[in-house]
């Protein structure tokens, strides 16, 4: 074991959790992503341990931890100190990406679109409403219904031929319009394109998007034929960071330091 | 966020002052249904209250009833009685809340004011739709349900200057309640009693402004949280003696704050606007989440919309029709960004709220594009939050909350 001082950001999401550890030059040295569960604490217990043991270092080390995310008052054997992960995933991307940046972030429960200026300011930030469609707990509940694993969509998506359109902005409503579809003899591909299209659109009606566009979140970082898409529809190229799906946890390990 | 030390709002020491003359006026109408000495009318919030004490009638508001079923976090178990009655979940949840309510025989009034059994029974039912239509549906209800009379006035929306012929339209349809409130309440009219609640209200209304106005002070003696609840006087009681007693013992408090720099929530950081209806069911979660980020949220186009300098007393008629007219919620968008920016200017905010009510699209105002277009001119952020005024089931606390800790952590950065 080597000891070194190290920062902790742990992500609290409401699918997964994610846990960064950083030495002091801001290298990723050690992380872990695990199924929230119901016990968020032990969840992120076990995360942390992963991520230690990867960063070949103790707990010990650890000179400050920072926790973000819906579950971020969950953590207090190991920090009490807190950001939203608004603020985590803005200082996340804007390490990778030293720019004027808009971030799309996907997350199981909610979407993000936060607006940095050069110096990594946040200018503004938009959540999704309180409707689900157009986050992962909206791929979540498509799934089963066309009898796939979740894992499989993106590249069931990559068969697509003719996609299908889904209209509507409930996710109740959409899983009606998939059924129709199924009965109409749609082929699954061309349906969960479709639902990958859906998406899309939720988050790109959230705001407006600035020049340089980045990616980020579980949704984003297990589908990237998403990216591939959205950048068709905006017309650009988008930038996504090496771990898409642990920026929020290292934004929140930057802001321990 | 985590704050080692919980500020919290302080206590206004008038409140019990303000309860004991709101609980007179809910027994004495109480006492007036159940005994019949005095006739009863049902007004709208922004209605023509002055006319009807003119004409000796006693007056409940529903909108109020409507706020405390709110408050008292009952809403949300009625609506769906109304909903079910046919009431659309979509439209006024004030209007479903009341409607549910009554049709199940509850009342909030029962468990403030022992011995309130029900709603006093109305003998006319008189609304403005300045507020909104869903008033005049919400009071053709009651007029079918309880066989009274329902009249009204009809104002103009959109309004950017209020103009002569606004005022003019909105005067000759007060006049013409006249004649059917005579009969109704058995009193002739008398313009020396409409003058003197005119002027009573004005003088609740100046008074009302200079209470709220107190919150430019840095740090504000005063919340939005606050002024939710002590507007209850300037809504259901002017055009009395009461409300104008009420506010000069309120403002005296608050200018002792200011001398003392007092502020409503410890260590002032941040001071925010809130435009939008109230979140009336999360009234102390929002107080207590923003006081424990030491930010006040210290003014509101709500709480001032019950201030209407246009009263005069020496032209009744048409100084009630522009005072009615010229509020915030009649008027165009344009008029309503400039209102807005000179509330930003004046009570020196560093954000605004926008409170999006589900149920309540007349009085959400961030649907159209404001939002963004105050940013530009004020340079200040802005922050929407999704719910609604009285239907907790479009509420999501979780999602407010971190909304308004990022929206702080932000304004935190730009510091």
């Amino acid at each position: 074991m080597t000891s070194q001082p190290i920062f902790a950001g742990i992500d609290v999401g409401a699918s997964r959790t994610k846990v960064a550890i950083l030495d002091a030059e801001k290298n990723l040295i050690g992380h872990a992503v695990e199924k929230s569960g119901t016990d968020f604490s032990a969840t992120a217990k076990a995360c942390l341990k992963i991520s230690l043991e990867m960063a070949k270092a103790e707990e010990k080390d650890i000179i400050r931890a920072i926790s973000t995310g819906y579950g971020r008052k969950n953590v207090s054997f190991i920090t009490q100190e807190t950001k939203t992960e608004i603020s985590c995933h803005g200082k996340g991307c804007y390490s990778y990406f030293p720019k004027a940046i808009t971030i799309i972030d996907i997350g199981g429960q909610d979407n993000k679109i936060i607006k940095l200026d050069e110096e990594g300011n946040r200018s503004g930030f938009k959540m999704n409403r309180k409707c689900a469609a157009g986050t992962g707990a909206f791929l979540e509940e498509m799934a089963p219904r066309l009898d796939i694993p979740l894992e499989e969509m993106n590249a069931l998506a990559g068969q697509s031929e003719d996609m299908v359109r889904l209209g509507s902005f409930c996710t109740v409503f959409s899983a009606t319009e998939v059924l129709e579809n199924i009965r109409n003899g749609k082929k699954v591909p061309d349906i969960v394109k479709g639902l990958f299209f859906s998406v899309i659109q939720r988050v790109l009606e959230m705001d407006s998007l600035s020049e340089n566009v980045v990616m980020t979140g579980g949704v984003v970082a297990h589908n990237p034929l998403l990216v591939k898409m959205t950048e068709e529809i905006i017309e650009r190229n988008i930038l996504v960071p090496e771990y898409p799906q642990l920026t929020g946890a290292i934004g929140a390990a930057i802001y321990a330091m | 966020m985590a704050e080692e030390k919980k500020p919290v709002r302080k206590k206004i020491k008038a409140t019990g002052e303000m309860q004991r003359i709101m609980a007179d006026y809910f027994y004495e109408m109480d006492d007036a249904a159940k005994t019949g000495k005095k006739k009863i009318a049902w007004c709208t919030s922004v209605g023509p209250a002055e006319l009807l004490r003119a004409m000796g009638l006693l007056v409940h508001f529903p909108e109020n009833h409507g706020a405390m079923l709110g408050a008292t976090r009952m809403s949300t178990d009625y609506i769906p009685v109304a909903n079910a009655a046919g009431y659309s979940p979509d439209i006024c949840s004030y209007l479903t809340a009341d409607v549910g309510a009554y049709m199940k025989g509850v009342t909030p009034l029962s468990k403030a004011y022992k011995g309130i059994e029900s709603v006093p029974k109305p003998d006319v039912l008189v609304y403005n739709t300045n507020q909104c239509r869903d008033v005049q549906d919400w009071f053709m209800w009651y007029a079918k349900e309880f066989n009274v009379p329902c009249i009204g006035i009809h104002t103009h929306r959109g309004v950017g200057d209020v103009k002569e012929s606004h005022i003019t339209s909105v005067a000759k349809q007060m006049e013409a309640l006249v004649e059917p409130l005579e009969e109704i309440s058995g009193t002739k009219f008398d313009m020396d009693a409409l003058r003197h609640t005119v002027s009573l209200s004005r003088e609740c209304s100046d008074l009302w402004k200079e209470v709220l106005d107190t919150a430019s002070a840095v740090p504000s003696p005063l919340t939005f949280f606050d002024g939710t609840i002590h507007m209850g006087p300037a809504v259901v009681l002017r055009g009395t003696q009461q409300p104008v007693d009420y506010y000069k013992l309120l403002l005296a408090e608050l200018q002792e704050r200011i001398k003392n720099k007092d502020g409503a929530v410890e260590d002032e950081r941040f001071r925010l606007y809130w435009d939008g209806m109230p979140v009336w069911g999360r009234l102390s979660n929002h107080s207590k989440l923003f006081s424990e980020l030491r930010t006040n949220v210290l003014a509101s186009t709500y709480c001032n919309s019950w201030i209407f300098t246009a009263f005069d007393a020496d032209d009744p008629f048409n100084s009630m029709a522009k005072a009615y007219t010229e509020l915030f919620i009649v008027r165009s968008d344009e008029a309503k960004e400039k209102y807005i920016k000179n509330m930003m200017d004046f009570f020196k905010v560093d954000g605004i709220i926008y409170h999006d009510a589900k149920t309540c699209p007349n009085n959400s105002n961030c649907r159209y594009g404001m939002p963004q277009r105050l940013e530009k001119v004020t340079g200040l952020p802005s922050l929407t939050i999704n719910g609604d005024l009285n239907d907790m089931r479009l509420v999501s606390d979780e999602q407010t909350k971190t909304n308004v800790e990022a929206f702080i952590e932000q304004l935190e950065e730009k510091k």
